[in-house]
């Protein structure tokens, strides 16, 4: 039984190796042209907030539709320390990271405890108009200059920085993914299935439908802050229920409750417009499609059986 | 002292009085039933104990202890666990971690622990995980730890209900129609099942049931519920010839 686990271990390790050397052979040997380099960082950012986004979907079970406000409170706060703060380059951006994940995780909190008692459709819509409110606020404050939104903001983690935004998509997939497989991660899931019984047993239902919306909303904040120094701009309408409803598709696409499928799903989802472009004035359409036809697969019995069979397979080695 | 003592509990929604004036007396390490006709009130009882309603008058005490007010999180952690008549499983998760989920309370490790996987979270993890596959073994259901609870039979469902109650280390086990939908052979099974946590668990039990072979072959002491009211208790033998009793159940 040890054994196994320890196998497991090295095997993420070798995975998350493995997949660094490959990033860095795509990046220096030039393999990748400006388009594609380009959009290392943006899959990052997905990642983690898909990731984050699937804590409060996945395995809370709540709807929620306002996941790009929190990465917006991450991006405005990290943003207005970089531009504002004259420190080193790394200390400065640590500093961000780490004040737009702790303001975007207060947020959380603050939209957490009154949807307490809501549920489902209700929940959801709630999520909505809070992130409508903070983009309103966005706009109307003078510190975040408005509509114009705030630009010049350093390249700290552009392209040129992949290694840092890397080693950052790997905390938090691995922060996520052992919550998950925690006490605490078994309460969050127990609530998904079955509210109840969780009280029933003895689960503080409030405290862990909270956590899980601050947990989130604090990876979805260090999120904004990388994209924040990767574009050098931002805006409030960046930052509208499109985005949240475009993070919902990749979680939706990946498997509620898969964090596996979190990623995959962020990689196809955001590599994928860009390699439509060559069709120009059908691009949208084709996403679409694509994005139609992926959905029925997902949820198809082609894949059940590849499923089974891939289970299958496992077990027959198991037993030899 | 009795471990459960319930004092004049009454409950209305809107006009109806679905429970009034219910008292009973639940001695350490008892076997009692609770039975009555379809709306009697029972599970309204299960559900003030348990503090998923909250009583209009009466007092519950546990040990010594008041429980009207506090959440049925609060109540779990005081000694009161249930089962519900529909059941209530966490489907998505295997069978073992539905019993780890009630080990909650039991084995802590703290939440930076957890996101970390600090040195203790492997250790608390072992000791859960022997805990949890040590109760499941006591109802058979070991060999199916890695199952999705979904996938387990009708039966086997009930009985992981019954585990991942008593995982929270309950003085009191509520039971609610654990019978029903069984067949003869399964309720006899489950009766050797109860018996057997009453006696491994250390635990007094509470059970609400239809089933009377049931009721009469494990039960020490029976209350007859009827339209929110008391009509009867006992022993079986003396409750379930009283002519009142078979009159509400099978009517004039």
């Amino acid at each position: 039984m040890k054994k196994k686990i320890s196998k497991g271990f090295i095997l993420e390790i070798a995975f998350i190796i493995a997949s660094y050397v490959l990033l860095t052979i795509l990046m220096k040997s030039g393999m990748l042209n400006r388009q594609y380099t380009a959009l290392i960082v943006p899959v990052g950012v997905n990642i983690m907030l898909a990731v984050s986004l699937n804590l409060v979907t996945g395995f809370l079970g709540e709807l929620s539709l306002g996941h790009a406000c929190f990465m917006s409170i991450g991006a405005y706060t990290g943003a207005l320390i970089s531009t504002s703060m004259e420190l080193p380059s790394y200390a400065e951006f640590f500093l961000a990271l780490i004040a737009g994940g702790v303001m975007a995780a207060v947020f959380g909190f603050l939209i957490g405890v009154p949807v307490l008692r809501l549920h489902g459709d209700y929940l959801a819509i709630v999520t909505l108009a809070f992130g409508e409110i903070v983009k309103s606020v966005l706009n109307a404050l003078p510190f975040t200059n408005g509509s114009k939104g705030l630009s010049k903001i350093p390249m700290y983690s552009n392209y040129q920085h992949y290694t840092l935004v890397f080693i950052l998509v790997i905390l938090t997939i691995v922060i996520i993914t052992n919550l998950v497989k925690s006490r605490h991660g078994r309460a969050i899931c127990s609530l998904r299935d079955n509210y109840i019984a969780s009280e029933s047993i003895g689960i503080p239902v409030s405290r862990f439908k909270v956590l899980a919306f601050v947990i989130g909303a604090f990876f979805a904040g260090i999120a904004g802050v990388v994209y924040a120094h990767n574009v050098g701009i931002i805006k409030p309408t960046t930052f509208d229920y499109n985005k949240s409803i475009e993070i919902l598709v990749i979680v939706v696409l990946g498997g509620m409750g898969s964090i596996k499928g979190s990623i995959i799903a962020a990689v196809i989802l955001t590599v994928l417009p860009e390699m439509l472009r060559g069709a120009d004035d059908y691009r949208m359409l084709l996403y679409s499609i694509v994005l139609i036809v992926m959905m029925l697969f997902n949820n198809s019995e082609v894949k059940e059986r590849l499923l089974e069979m891939n289970l299958f397979k496992r077990h027959q080695k198991e037993v030899d | 002292m009795a471990l459960l003592e319930v004092n004049g509990l009454g409950i209305s929604f809107g006009g109806l009085r679905a429970v009034d004036d219910f008292t009973i007396n639940i001695e350490k390490g008892m076997l009692y039933g609770l039975i009555g006709p379809n709306g009697a009130g029972k599970t309204t009882v299960f559900n003030m104990l348990t503090g998923v309603y909250r009583p209009n008058n009466g007092t519950i005490k546990l040990d010594g202890e008041n429980l009207v007010g506090k959440s049925p999180a609060q109540i779990c952690q005081t000694g009161v666990a249930r089962t519900f008549q529909n059941i209530r499983l966490f489907k998505k998760m295997t069978v073992l971690d539905n019993v780890k989920v009630a080990l909650h309370n039991e084995t802590k490790y703290s939440l930076w622990t957890s996101m970390f996987r600090l040195p203790g979270y492997f250790k608390k993890e072992k000791e859960m995980d022997q805990r949890a596959l040590d109760i499941l073994a006591v109802f058979g259901l070991e060999g199916q730890a890695q199952v999705m609870a979904s996938n387990l039979p009708y039966g086997q469902q009930r009985k992981l209900e019954i585990a991942r109650a008593l995982a929270t280390n309950p003085k009191l086990l509520l039971l609610d129609e654990p019978a029903a939908g069984m067949n003869p052979n399964e309720t006899a099974e489950l009766m050797e099942t109860i018996k057997l946590v009453r006696d491994k668990f250390d635990v007094t039990i509470l059970l609400i049931e239809h089933d009377m072979k049931l009721v009469a072959g494990i039960c020490e002491y029976l209350t007859v519920l009827n339209f929110g009211t008391e009509l009867a208790s006992g022993t079986p033998d003396v409750v379930l010839h009283d002519p009142a009793v078979v009159t509400a159940y099978l009517g004039e």
